[in-house]
């Protein structure tokens, strides 16, 4: 007796809870790995997983296992030249190769294998962002918001068809129903009875009229019982929504770069790797991501992606035009009760020395109370600049939503980063 | 006559329509195999044969064919290891995964092509359901109508566990056991056979029962003294006070059983969690004493019922190609210096003794009349099933490999010992050599052979209460490396200091020991 069964359709990750014990129980050795993964690849590469490999001795599971030594005998198949008698060289490299005949205990004996597994895209962003946050997520008032959503309200009597709600609907006319019908019945009984008393009488001191009378009494209720309407209108139920004001989801990353003359393109990478992290973790945040990217030098410019990383520009440097223009976008497209506004700025720290103050002035007066989170990174090898002593005076005001951090070489992207989105500590 | 009929065969029975598979198909070549499989007195429990697609073909993999089982981390690095494997490409998953259970769940896969479909069915579903049914190791030792029941029970008991403890407790328990599972079987006595419905029962009794035993062993009110007068008077000692009888009395061999039953500080449910993965354990137990048996059964009745169908003419010949090259490739045997080799491969050393017995039954040369009286001319088909219910690879090999089997695989023997500069050759496939070939192998596979031989020698049970285990070894075998973890976990277990003794004949060679003495360790 045998019989089929098409488990198909059925759940294929049986094994989730075991896969994610085990991600669980080597989370330190996979961050060991991810970190390394991040500073080897290139930022582009974010989007996909990982192959992460965890030295074998370190998963291993013991249990009592004769080691190498004593005195054994191998049954081999394959014997070729060997007769009996014959002496052999024992192997060189710990009993591992050919000769030994056990592969299997060769291979443990070594230690030095991996284990390597693949973590998923997800798996892998969540091991990059892992004890990060985004500052202030928390500080979005009601009182800003202008972002509604329709929620479920009820039932009620208004609304279109295609929002009738059939059961509650159905359950109104049946009680309706039973209450209109109800004094016809009893009439009904009434009339009936009568009538049964009326013709049990005898046939001589019947009422022939009375008989009549109530005959078309009942024919007159069966008629008003049936003209009871199976549905109404008066019946009919929607389901309501209502708008309900929400938290802002959607969030706008500026991106501003330096692109003067002492902006190599080594320094555009960096800068570049350090706003696609970013980006990348905005959009784990937010429903909806916009990018905005302004370049400067002496005037500022809002470009595409394209231009932003790639085209060439030399001159001198002017940092508040491109502060300027981002309060002007601001002001035209991104009205800070819709948007959550995160502005990234990498620079090489050079500008023209009385800018800079103007540049402070511009971020306290204008731009800080609008904005969620200003990063700055200087990716310069030499000493700091006017620039960066203003921006130290703007962070010593506006403490925790802006940050600054310097970065000398690539493999600073992800420490630096890490360092501005750490978890704080609930105050 | 049968030139005429094959093209009309062809029409009517033949599928002939390339690898795809239907499930009417199946249902119907499920039936022509059952039919073959009656001829030949293959006796299966009921096949619960189910499709499914290759994801989950790698968790059923990775809980080794169980359809339910408790969460932890190991079975999730099993399921990476064959994730990452298959996705190389570096294996199929396409044979057999069967497991031992009343009905006898096998797995096709939906990828697969119709003849791998026939072959599973044959291979799975009536080679290896009848091995489970028939040999004594599997009828005596597990309880296949059960078996589901109680992995039902062990993953929702331990997921309560987790519940009420954390997930850490139970995982930190779980390594503990898993370390210490190939120790956790009976293996001369037979257990009793385990249900689900009766474990949950009992369960709860069984708690407050397990303790107040432990808790008697424990007790410091001393047991009357035992009338052992072998101990010389000890002047230290007047009042006898340290001549007690050992605990335990004999050695044990399950080493969980008897953390089960006396582990002085386990908590109850902490038993219980014991108590499940020693029972899996046991369940596992015939599977790893049979592979070369089980495996060569299920591939000489495959490789029989699919050359019948093909004789009936149920099959066509591309379907018969592409077995053959499937077959061909799971029974073959690399040499020893191939870099393909990896062991003897249970499928072709099963493959070939059951071969070759039926070859000695058919056509016995003077040398298996010589080797094998008793079989050379008798029927094939109750020899055959009489070697498959009596006997375990150890024995099995030990009784029936031919010569000839010896001279196909080109077997030798090689000698490897530690105080020899050289290997040497001990035997090879000839006249002088069959014998000790035959007895080296068998050894090979001998479970008391693979594994070190531990005992539980001695609880302490009114001193430290240290626990003593003995290690017999054998031919100066030493234990690896991994001991002193084994024995970390032992002694979470136990909560006493563990020391394990090596020892050669009567001699003490090796004394391991957790905490160590040397270095004060937390």
């Amino acid at each position: 007796m045998s019989y089929f069964i098409d488990r198909r359709a059925n759940a294929r990750n049986k094994s989730a809870v075991n896969r994610q014990r085990f991600l669980r129980r080597y989370r330190s050795h996979i961050k060991r790995a991810v970190e390394e993964s991040i500073n080897r690849r290139s930022i582009t590469d974010m989007e996909r997983g990982e192959k992460v490999s965890i030295p074998a001795r370190d998963i291993s599971e013991p249990v009592f296992r004769h080691g190498q030594g004593g005195n054994r005998t191998i049954v081999s198949p394959g014997n070729k030249e060997f007769v009996t008698g014959d002496r052999l060289r024992r192997p060189s490299g710990g009993g591992g190769g050919n000769g030994s005949g056990d592969g299997r205990a060769s291979n443990q004996g070594e230690g030095m294998d991996e284990f390597a597994f693949s973590l998923s895209r997800e798996e892998f962003l969540d091991f990059v962002f892992d004890g990060l946050e985004l500052p202030h997520l928390e500080r979005k008032q009601l009182v800003d918001m202008r972002e509604v959503r329709p929620v479920r309200a009820g039932v009620g009597r208004d609304g279109v068809p295609a929002r009738m709600n059939v059961v509650r609907s159905m359950r109104e006319a049946y009680a309706r129903r039973i209450a209109m019908r109800a004094p016809i019945r009893r009439a009904l009984r009434e009339a009936q009875e009568a009538l049964d008393e009326e013709e049990r009488k005898d046939p001589v001191l019947r009422n022939p009229s009375r008989i009549r009378e109530l005959k078309g009494e009942i024919e007159a209720l069966e008629k008003r019982l049936e003209a009871v309407p199976f549905i109404d209108t008066y019946d009919l139920r929607y389901n309501q929504l209502a708008d309900q004001p929400q938290p802002s989801n959607r969030a706008v990353m500026f991106c501003i770069m330096d692109v003067s003359g002492s902006m190599t393109q080594a320094h555009k990478d960096i800068a570049k790797r350090f706003f696609l992290l970013l980006y990348l973790f905005l959009e784990r945040n937010y429903e909806r991501v916009e990018l905005v990217f302004i370049r400067h030098h002496t005037a500022a410019k809002e470009v595409d992606e394209e231009e932003f990383f790639y085209s060439r520009e030399t001159g001198g440097t002017i940092v508040s035009s491109a502060l300027g223009l981002l309060h002007e976008v601001i002001e035209e497209r991104y009205p800070p009760g819709d948007w959550n506004l995160y502005v990234a700025q990498a620079s090489d720290g050079d500008n023209w020395d009385d800018d800079s103050v103007s540049c402070r002035r511009l971020l306290d007066d204008k731009l800080m109370p609008l904005l969620r989170y200003f990063a700055y990174v200087e990716i310069t090898p030499h000493a700091h600049q006017a620039l960066w002593e203003e921006y130290t005076r703007v962070a010593e005001r506006h403490g925790k939503r802006f940050a600054m951090q310097q970065i000398v070489e690539a493999s600073d992207i992800y420490p630096v980063f890490r360092e501005l989105f750490k978890r704080r500590q609930a105050a | 006559m049968a030139e005429v009929h094959v093209r009309e065969g062809l029409d009517e029975r033949q599928p002939s329509k390339g690898s795809d598979w239907s499930f009417s198909d199946l249902e119907r070549f499920e039936r022509e195999i059952a039919r073959v499989a009656a001829q030949y007195r293959l006796d299966t429990y009921p096949n619960q044969i189910e499709v499914i697609t290759s994801e989950q073909m790698m968790d059923a993999y990775a809980s080794v064919g169980m359809p339910v089982g408790y969460h932890h981390w190991s079975f999730g690095k099993q399921f990476l290891s064959v994730e990452q494997a298959y996705r190389r490409g570096q294996m199929g998953l396409a044979y057999e995964l069967v497991i031992n259970s009343d009905p006898c769940i096998a797995y096709l896969m939906e990828e697969n092509t119709l003849m791998m479909q026939i072959l599973v069915i044959a291979h799975a579903c009536y080679g290896h359901n009848s091995f489970f049914k028939g040999n004594y190791l599997f009828r005596t030792w597990t309880d296949a109508s059960a078996i589901v029941d109680y992995l039902v029970f062990a993953r929702r008991y331990i997921a309560e566990c987790e519940e009420r403890h954390g997930v850490d407790a139970v995982e930190q328990l779980l390594d503990a056991c898993h370390a210490l599972q190939n120790y956790g079987v009976d293996r001369y006595k037979r257990p009793s056979p385990i249900s689900a419905a009766e474990e949950a029962k009992r369960q709860s009794e069984r708690e407050a029962y397990l303790q107040s035993q432990v808790n008697m062993l424990w007790s410091t009110i001393p047991h009357p003294l035992q009338a052992g007068g072998e101990q010389e008077d000890d002047s230290n000692d007047p009042l006898r006070l340290h001549r007690r009888g050992r605990y335990p009395a004999e050695p044990q061999e399950n080493l969980l059983y008897f953390l089960e039953k006396n582990a002085p500080l386990l908590a109850p449910w902490q038993r219980e969690v014991v108590r499940i993965v020693r029972k899996m354990a046991q369940y596992f137990y015939p599977q790893r004493q049979t592979q070369v048996m089980n495996e060569g059964w299920a591939t000489f009745w495959h490789y029989t019922i699919m050359h019948q169908l093909y004789d009936e003419r149920l099959i066509d010949e591309g379907i018969m190609l592409e077995f053959l090259q499937s077959h061909t490739s799971v029974v073959a045997q690399p040499g020893f210096d191939s870099p393909y080799y990896n062991g003897i491969n249970p499928y072709a050393l099963g493959f070939a003794m059951f071969t070759d017995i039926k070859r000695i039954c058919e056509a016995p040369t003077d040398e298996d009349r010589r080797w094998f009286p008793e079989l050379a001319g008798s029927e094939w088909l109750p020899t055959l099933h009489f070697a498959m219910q009596n006997f375990k690879d150890e024995s099995f090999i030990q009784q029936f490999l031919s010569p000839k089997v010896m001279r196909d695989l080109r077997l030798f023997a090689l000698l490897d010992d530690d105080r020899e500069e050289t290997l040497e050759i001990g035997a090879i496939h000839d006249d002088d050599g069959y014998r000790q070939l035959r007895e080296a192998l068998s050894s090979q596979y001998a479970l008391g052979h693979r594994e070190p031989d531990i005992q539980v020698w001695e609880a302490d049970v009114y001193g430290d209460r240290s626990l003593t285990l003995r290690h017999q070894r054998s031919d100066r075998r030493p234990m690896e490396r991994s001991v002193h973890s084994v024995l970390r976990y032992l002694h979470q277990l136990w909560g006493f200091p563990v020391r394990l003794e090596s020892r050669e004949g009567d001699e003490l060679v090796q004394r391991y020991q957790w905490p160590s003495s040397d270095t004060e360790l937390h």
